[in-house]
């Protein structure tokens, strides 16, 4: 019956490694916005020309 | 960004596209060969007489072509679509994009090859052999590397909710994979488990719930919250609430396994476990439906005359109700009543057709005018599909929910004598055959109206003009922080995902590698003196009916219930698998449990029942299996096989392997004089024989002991 032991270990490993993948997440700042990726991604691309577009914040 | 300049790129539709026909084509095939393995339930003659046909090796066939192929293939598809849109970067290799791509083709190739042949493992979703492991496993770390290197390389800083879900799906079913895995060679086409009988069994059902957790739900719920949105034109109903229930469920999922093993010979607290965090799951489950559905608010005008959206909602709610059903299933006292029958193979199917089946659909509908920049062929046409997917799903389930109450509580019913009710188990069965001609008609409408989308697909992209590249741009990702001396450690450090996933695996070889073979070589279940290892020919036998899928309608595993014990004999005790590899518990009783079946019949009973099963039981579905009779068995294999048991500690004696055909044809010519004498003419090497002594002793080596088990 040990193999729970090793699942279990595994599992914890694995939960772990996705705790501090949420605090490195936190740290790095990637849930510090939490309204303008929902939105974001609603953007979609026109289609670029060859001129160079002088960047101008995105308000499609 | 003022002043920074803009960086051009393209998307790769070509692999998007690739993927979507591949999804399409095995989906097909998929579910023809699963509306074949509905049909061959109220019909044996289906069974087509001839093993690659017969139900034990098509279910697998099945079950492999719907989850890897068509489910499979359609997560590539969704994510190599929106990962390079979300991340503003093409995916990091196009080498890696087309192995991930005929990797996965050849492996489903090889499986549509293998299964049908008897080359199989027998444990659930992981039936492959071996070298087909291997195959799965490097194919699946490309893939994987494929997205690190795309997050590496992104442009936005931000990864969108759905990247999360995709990463988390990766790692975890490279984890769960490799150890389910885990097998002795015997040869090139067969292996034996590292782990034995219960320890097997709890290996199997980890992995098992969680290929249902990691490669039917995360994925797809990271397709959801990429593919809904856009869909809707609504950004998703609550960001938040999408980072909560993402990492509570990560989190919870991993425990749920032991759901699969209640009221077993798997040890009580392991079941407790497993049911504590599976009726948790219900509020992270939850989370995804609620946030998927609400996020529609305000657009339902939009799901009444947008196909896209009526299967989306139809796939979140499907969700939302296998999420429920689910926790409820895990109960010990609703499990009891549901486990073994057709309750489950419904609440799978409500996750299938309705979850990942409509949610591909919607994905497929979507994405084929946006890659052909037309307009889909027929709204019309798609809809039709949608209502007949959606009958489809309730001709399915709501007979098997019947025909699984029917069936338990028949299995359960005490005369007022305190008898059985229905001590002829194939009592049981002819009464819910009506059902499964239902099921059957169910999946027929469900796969017309697959079909059906195959042709409006076709015509769209008839119609309309394929764009391989897509050009978008985006200005650089700027730098995290500035960096004093550079050193390639660094780097990991600011990429938080890949340094994970480099840990975890680093973590999982070393300890893979030191603990598993040091723990599992000796069993520490509580040991029954009488249990022996299998002799050669029964080992022979156990492999045959391994081969042929009879774990598929057979269990093993009685369970503690008056009812089992009064049908059955002696409920099962974790010592009595300790030789058990892979384990044989299964799942569904859709015949009845043969783990006491051990000198209950002559062996001419058995060889007539298997060479014409209704001969014996009229009116039985199960196929018969003639070839049997006059097939022989190659037993050239056998001391490859005493070598790899002895290796993963299974008491033979030093050098058995020279003496194990001699043992194995004294005990076939004693099965042979048996049938002899009840008028049956038999070859000592025909399989039909290995078979009977297989059943013959199962069950059988605790009736050897005075009562003295714990």
């Amino acid at each position: 019956m040990e193999v729970i032991f090793i699942l279990i270990a595994i599992s914890l490993i694995l939960a772990g490694s996705f705790l501090f993948l949420f605090f490195r997440a936190m740290k790095g700042g990637q849930f510090e916005d939490s309204h303008t990726p929902a939105i974001r991604i609603l953007f979609d691309n026109e289609q670029k020309t060859k001129e160079k577009k002088v960047p101008s914040t995105k308000s499609k | 960004m003022s002043g920074t300049t803009l960086e051009q790129f393209n998307y790769d539709n070509k692999i998007v596209k690739y993927f979507g026909v591949a999804t399409v084509a095995w989906g097909l095939v998929g579910m023809l060969v699963g509306l074949i393995a509905a049909i061959q339930l109220f019909l044996p003659e289906a069974n087509l007489g001839n093993p690659y046909t017969t139900f034990g090796r098509i279910r697998p066939l099945h079950t492999n072509a719907v989850i890897f192929a068509f489910v499979g293939n359609a997560i590539f598809a969704g994510i190599y679509y929106s990962m390079p849109r979300l991340l503003k970067a093409p995916m990091w290799s196009k080498a890696l994009s087309w192995i991930n791509f005929w990797g996965w083709q050849l492996i489903i190739l090889l499986a549509a090859i293998t299964l049908p042949l008897g080359i199989t493992t027998s444990k659930e979703y992981a039936e492959l052999e071996w070298p087909i492991d291997i195959l799965i496993a490097l194919v699946w770390v490309a893939f994987g590397a494929n997205m690190i290197g795309t997050l590496i390389k992104r442009r936005e800083k931000h990864m969108y909710v759905a990247i999360w879900f995709y990463l988390a799906s990766f790692v975890t079913v490279a984890v769960l994979h490799i150890f389910n895995s885990l097998a002795l060679p015997v040869s090139f086409l067969k292996s034996y488990s590292a782990y034995a009988g219960v320890q097997d069994a709890l290996v199997q059902w980890w992995y098992g719930h969680n290929a249902v957790a990691f490669f039917l739900t995360t994925p797809f719920l990271g397709l959801m919250y990429y593919y809904l949105p856009k869909a809707a034109n609504r950004p998703v109903y609550s960001y938040k609430l999408s980072i909560i229930h993402f990492w509570s469920l990560i989190f919870l999922y991993i425990w749920a396994g032991p759901h699969h093993l209640l009221y077993t010979a798997l040890p009580e607290w392991a079941q407790v476990l497993g049911v504590v965090f599976s009726v948790m799951l219900i509020a992270p489950s939850w989370g995804g439906m609620v946030n998927g559905l609400l996020t529609l608010r305000g657009a339902w005008d939009k799901v009444r005359v947008d196909p896209v959206l009526k299967f989306m909602v139809v796939a979140v709610t499907a969700y939302g109700m296998a999420t429920f059903e689910g926790p409820m299933l895990s109960l010990k006292n609703v499990n009891a009543i549901a486990h073994y029958t057709d309750w489950i193979v419904a609440h799978v199917h409500i996750g299938g057709l309705g979850w990942n089946g409509f949610f591909t659909f919607a994905m497929l509908y979507w994405l084929w005018p946006r890659m052909w920049k037309t307009n889909l062929y027929s709204t019309k046409l798609a809809t039709t599909h949608f209502w007949m997917g959606t009958l489809g799903i309730i001709f399915y389930a709501l007979p098997m929910y019947v025909a699984a109450l029917t069936q338990s509580l028949m299995w359960k019913e005490f005369s007022e004598a305190g008898r059985l009710a229905y001590p002829n188990f194939l009592e049981t069965v002819i009464q819910i055959v009506p059902m499964y001609m239902l099921r059957a008609l169910g999946g027929l409408l469900y796969l017309s109206g697959a079909i059906l989308m195959v042709y409006n697909l076709v015509k769209t992209a008839k119609q309309g003009s394929f764009q391989a590249e897509e050009a978008d741009e985006a200005a650089a990702l700027t730098p995290h922080k500035a960096e004093k001396g550079e050193f390639w450690h660094r780097a990991w450090e600011r990429k938080p995902v890949f340094f994970t996933i480099m840990a975890t695996v680093a973590i999982l070889i070393g300890g893979a590698i030191e603990i598993i073979p040091t723990i599992l070589v000796k069993s520490n279940v509580p040991t029954i003196s009488s249990v022996q290892p299998y002799t050669p020919l029964e080992l022979q036998g156990r492999d045959l009916y391994i081969s042929h899928g009879c774990v598929g309608c057979h269990s093993q595993m009685i369970r503690p219930f008056r009812s089992e014990t009064e049908r059955y004999g002696e409920y099962s005790k974790a010592g009595e698998y300790v030789y058990d590899r892979p384990f044989l518990w299964g799942s569904k009783r859709t015949g009845p449990d043969l783990h006491r079946v051990g000198g209950k019949y002559p062996d001419s009973w058995h060889y007539h029942h298997m060479v014409d099963p209704q001969s014996m039981s009229p009116g039985s579905l199960m196929p018969p299996y003639p070839w049997m009779a006059t097939n022989i068995m190659d037993h050239s294999n056998l001391p490859a096989k005493i070598k790899t048991l002895q290796k993963l500690g299974v008491p033979y004696p030093e050098g058995y392997e020279q003496q194990a055909h001699a043992d194995l044809m004294v005990q076939a010519e004693q099965i042979v004089a048996n049938l002899k004498s009840s008028g049956v003419e038999a070859m000592p090497e025909s399989e039909i024989v290995a078979l009977i002594a297989y059943l013959q002793r199962l069950g059988t080596d605790i009736k050897k002991t005075t009562a003295s088990n714990p």
